[in-house]
């Protein structure tokens, strides 16, 4: 008989798993989720309230293509994992039993702590449930007559795009003092204030929130900002900062854990035919310049892939290539690729240019001594993927990377392109230092 | 909390983008200009038709242009497709379904029922809405309308206003912009006033739009189209040779070097109004894997199909004596079996390895059209071919693919089943140039690296259902024979992975993961398992 593999979690990374299993070998394979019955695209939630998709969308195979794969599919929330017996038990009282188990579990929204945390209409951006929280709490500006975000990372912004989409006032509590500045260079930080200010968003820097007021029936009423006490009347309050693993249910286990479930660069925890990958996944010390923990899409698909080839007995390290990285602020996309750090660390430059538009930027980030190319971030300019992991790995110089950069311009024809004015910048930057 | 019925003009389901005050005058503006329409419809006599005709279609066009100034100028540039699901028109909602049929009701009685429109029998003037239009037909060739004028002059209107929205829509995007001039270019010029001018210069010629070309245009080689051209002389010879050089010389090489999209998204009327007037329908088309089953038999049979009528029909015309004409039956048919054995051999040899399982339908099928021209040749006699009378299979195609299909079905089905229903499914010219972009184009849309996040909005908004992110998330380029190069995939996409361009044959199609990000012993890994 055929191994079992077991899969809790139908995202990215566990399906990503399943299909590449799948693919090498024979094996059962079952996937358990408790979010949804098929996998869908996480990122793309925010189109759904948006009205440019419906949630059917979202979903990558045709609900065909499971049955056709033989990859079971569970709809049951996982309580308990027991490890001797290979079992993991369900909260409707049911059980499995595995022969390998691959944890891709993802991520839950960060709680601090806040006074009104868990009232009604208090809600994170991640799971499809938080979505139809947000639909019946805030359907519309009648019902919903300001709505405020806390926390100023990637899904704070999407879920003030999704709001702005319905016309639905906004105020955006952002911890640090310019928007997302602890990753990105100032000067990209600073466009997108303006760009977000552009929307009607209330933006509001270096704020704290000190608690979530409740009115009669336990519904979020508003928010008192810790800085200066102010209360902000809000109908929903979004908790956008951050995510964590979403582990809880492996306390009682003998599966080790910390922040993430603590894996080797195999992706093996410390119990012998258990794994973990994707956003739940902790690295006992990071790879280069990695976080342990990667909450991204492209590094779940990674793991699920690397998961597969040594599930399958070609045991295979987690061995992730150049950093790459995209997102959208409201209007303007953002791709970055190697590393380039908010500030330049020791040793290194930046070079930043900006259109007059205020749309469009880049920064190179290199070494100082050697002049080589580390990373870079464009925002409002499309760039190829290939081309930079091939500089990347070819360790470039700045110089080079500069003198060809339209080779890796991937604008949409007719575009107009950037390129001479980027290297008048930087040659002009050149002769001041 | 109030649950007050919210009286608001927008079609949307939760009123998620309201009308402004100024795009519902602009929505009354245009509706007025509608109803003169409907009036002169409806039989009533307007005194000063040229004014009334003047004044409606100022109005329609007036209308469309206040609306979509308000919706886009107003707002920052980027994609505008909030709501899109929510508006019942665009969801297949009530107000689509309404739309939906009062089109098809239009097209049936454009093309079986013209006299409901006014047209007059022989001798008489026309009335109703044909009549109304007839001072602008006056103007610019001196004859009275016909139902085709009318038809002509609304599907124009529809092309340049909406196109100027499409414009504003896509203000941020130069691709978007000079492709929807470029259609509304050549539907004003091409299809809707050279064509009334030539009549004015020489009326026997027949209607000839340049632009349209066979098998779009499956009428070019009928008997009285081609006597027509030869009875006029060089200029009618030069239309004649244009018509033939078009779809077997200026075609593919064109294609070749761009792609199918200089025809379908930048030259073609049918995709003008697609890309234009239909642009609020692109999500419609179904993404399904059984609809693209549906749409390669139906496509390539309709293909065949009018490849044998066409052949038959020229047939027909021709004598058996050399002496009465140097084409003879026996000639035409040994000239047309032999170029496509030439094709399907040139295919075979140079493209084996990409057609794979193809080959087999690829085969079948030449066989299908040679045994059946073969039959006919067999079996013919002076009037009829296949039993039946040579005419009598041209109508049979001109009434159900001709009409129902690509107008009946393909426009007034907008609301229902896509903005590109007959391009995809029925348009025998698209099939030759998906045919010919599949295997020997430059044309390609790239996947940007591993950048792709499955969000599905680029196959959400291709028009002609293509699951474009089934190859972006494996970071495959999309060389699919049916895409029409709209760009708008590449323009939703919102990680900027999808790229339309010309470029070298060499990679082109890459049916590996190529997934940039992983460790290259990995993807060596993934590749070699796809590859066995």
């Amino acid at each position: 008989m055929e191994e079992h593999i077991v899969i809790i979690g139908n995202g990215i990374s566990g399906v990503t798993a399943a299909r590449h299993i799948r693919k090498r070998s024979n094996k059962k394979i079952t996937i358990i989720s408790s979010e949804t019955p098929y996998f869908f695209s996480r990122t793309a939630l925010m189109y759904v309230y948006m009205g440019h998709m419906k949630f059917e969308h979202t979903q990558p195979y045709e609900n065909w293509f499971w049955k056709k794969n033989r990859i079971e599919l569970k709809n049951e929330y996982v309580n308990q994992v027991d490890v001797k017996t290979k079992t993991v038990f369900f909260a409707s009282g049911n059980s499995l039993q595995y022969d390998k188990l691959i944890l891709a579990t993802g991520s839950k929204p960060n709680k601090f702590g806040w006074p009104g945390e868990d009232l009604k209409g208090v809600m994170g951006m991640y799971h499809k449930q938080d979505l139809e929280s947000l639909e019946k709490y805030a359907p519309n500006n009648n019902l919903c007559k300001r709505a405020v975000i806390v926390g100023g990372g990637l899904i704070g912004i999407e879920l003030a795009e999704m709001l702005h989409s319905r016309h639905i006032p906004v105020t955006f509590l952002v911890r640090e003092n310019s928007f997302w500045n602890n990753v990105l260079p100032s000067g990209e930080s600073d466009m997108l204030n303006k760009h977000i200010k552009n929307h009607d968003i209330d933006l509001r820097l270096g704020v704290n929130l000190k608690e979530i007021k409740a009115d009669k029936n336990g519904k979020a009423r508003a928010v008192i900002i810790e800085e200066t006490n102010e209360e902000i009347p809000c109908d929903i309050v979004g908790l956008t900062a951050g995510v964590s693993p979403n582990i809880n249910f492996l306390k009682h286990s003998e599966i080790e854990i910390a922040k993430g479930v603590k894996v080797n660069r195999f992706l093996e925890t410390n119990i012998q035919d258990v794994y973990a990958i994707g956003d739940c996944a902790q690295q006992h010390e990071a790879i280069d310049q990695r976080r342990p923990i990667e909450s991204v899409w492209y590094t779940g698909r990674m793991m699920g892939e690397t998961v597969a080839q040594t599930i399958c007995g070609n045991r295979l390290e987690y061995k992730p290539g150049n950093w790459f990285n995209s997102a959208k602020f409201f209007n303007i996309e953002y791709q970055t690729y190697g590393w380039v750090f908010a500030k330049p660390r020791e040793g290194e430059a930046h070079f930043h240019w900006k259109h007059d538009d205020d749309t469009k930027c880049i920064t190179i980030c290199y070494d100082k001594n050697t002049k080589t190319f580390l990373g870079i971030n464009t925002f409002g300019i499309r760039m190829r993927h290939d081309v930079f992991d091939r500089w990347l790995t070819e360790k470039r110089q700045i110089d080079f990377v500069i003198k060809n950069l339209s080779k890796a311009n991937f604008e949409p024809e007719f575009y107009n392109h950037f390129e001479t004015k980027i290297q008048l910048a930087f040659n002009r930057q050149l002769q001041i230092v | 909390m109030k649950n007050k019925i919210n009286h608001s003009m927008s079609l949307a389901k939760p009123d998620a983008i309201g009308v402004s005050n100024k795009q519902k005058i602009a929505l009354s503006i245009g509706i007025i200009g509608l109803f003169i329409l409907i009036l002169a419809l409806f039989n009533v006599n307007f005194p000063n038709k040229g004014v009334f005709l003047a004044l409606s279609i100022t109005l329609i066009s007036m209308g469309i242009v206040v609306y979509s100034r308000e919706a886009y100028l107003t707002k920052p540039e980027g994609i505008k497709n909030d709501g899109v699901w929510f508006k019942s028109i665009s969801s297949r909602g009530v107000w689509g379904w309404l739309l939906g049929i009062i089109l098809t009701v239009f097209y049936i009685v454009l093309y079986f029922f013209p006299a409901y429109l006014g047209l007059a029998d022989n001798g008489s003037d026309n009335t109703g809405l044909i009549g109304l239009f007839d001072p602008l037909s006056k103007l610019l060739s001196g004859k009275p309308a016909s139902q085709w004028f009318v038809y002509g002059t609304l599907y124009t209107l529809a092309i340049l206003a909406f196109g100027y929205k499409f414009i504003l829509k896509y203000k941020h995007n130069r691709y978007q912009q000079i492709r929807t001039v470029s259609v509304m270019f050549f539907q004003l010029g091409f299809a809707f006033l050279i064509p009334e001018f030539m009549y004015v210069l020489n009326s026997d010629l027949p209607y000839y739009d340049l632009k349209s070309i066979w098998p779009l245009n499956y009428y070019i080689f009928d008997e009285w189209s081609v006597k027509k051209f030869l009875s006029n002389g060089n200029i009618g010879l030069g239309f004649l040779l244009f018509g033939i050089i078009s779809i077997f010389v200026i075609t593919p090489i064109l294609t070749y070097k761009y792609g199918k999209r200089w025809y379908c998204s930048w030259v073609c009327g049918c995709g003008g109004l697609a890309e234009t007037a239909g642009d609020a329908f692109r999500q419609l088309s179904s993404k399904k894997m059984v609809a693209w089953k549906i749409e390669r038999w139906l496509i390539h049979l309709i293909l065949i199909f009018s490849v044998v009528m066409t052949t038959a029909m020229v047939y027909t015309y021709l004598g058996n004596s050399k002496n009465d004409f140097w084409l003879t039956r026996s000639l035409f048919i040994t000239l047309f079996i032999g170029f496509l054995t030439f094709l399907f051999a040139g295919i075979l040899f140079f493209k084996k390895n990409e057609l794979g399982n193809d080959t087999k339908y690829g085969a079948i099928s030449f066989f299908v059209i040679i045994m059946l021209l073969v039959f006919m040749h067999l079996t013919a006699t002076t009037e009829h071919v296949f039993y039946i009378k040579g005419s009598s299979l041209r109508s049979v195609y001109g009434i159900y693919i001709g009409s129902i299909f690509s107008g009946v079905i393909g426009t007034g089905f907008y609301p229902i089943l896509g903005n590109r229903f007959w391009c995809r499914f029925g348009c025998p010219m698209a099939a030759i140039l998906g045919l010919q972009q599949r295997l020997f184009s430059k044309f390609r849309i790239t996947t940007n690296g591993g950048q792709c996040i499955s969000c599905g909005n680029c196959s959400n908004s291709c028009e002609m259902g293509i699951d474009v992110r089934h190859y972006a998330q494996k970071g495959e380029n999309i060389v699919r024979s049916s895409c029409v190069g709209c760009g708008i995939c590449a323009a939703v996409c919102p990680r900027g992975v999808l790229k339309l361009e010309n470029s070298s044959m060499k990679g082109r199609i890459n049916s590996n993961e190529i997934l940039l990000g992983n460790s290259v012993d990995l993807m060596n890994l993934v590749n070699q398992n796809s590859n066995k």
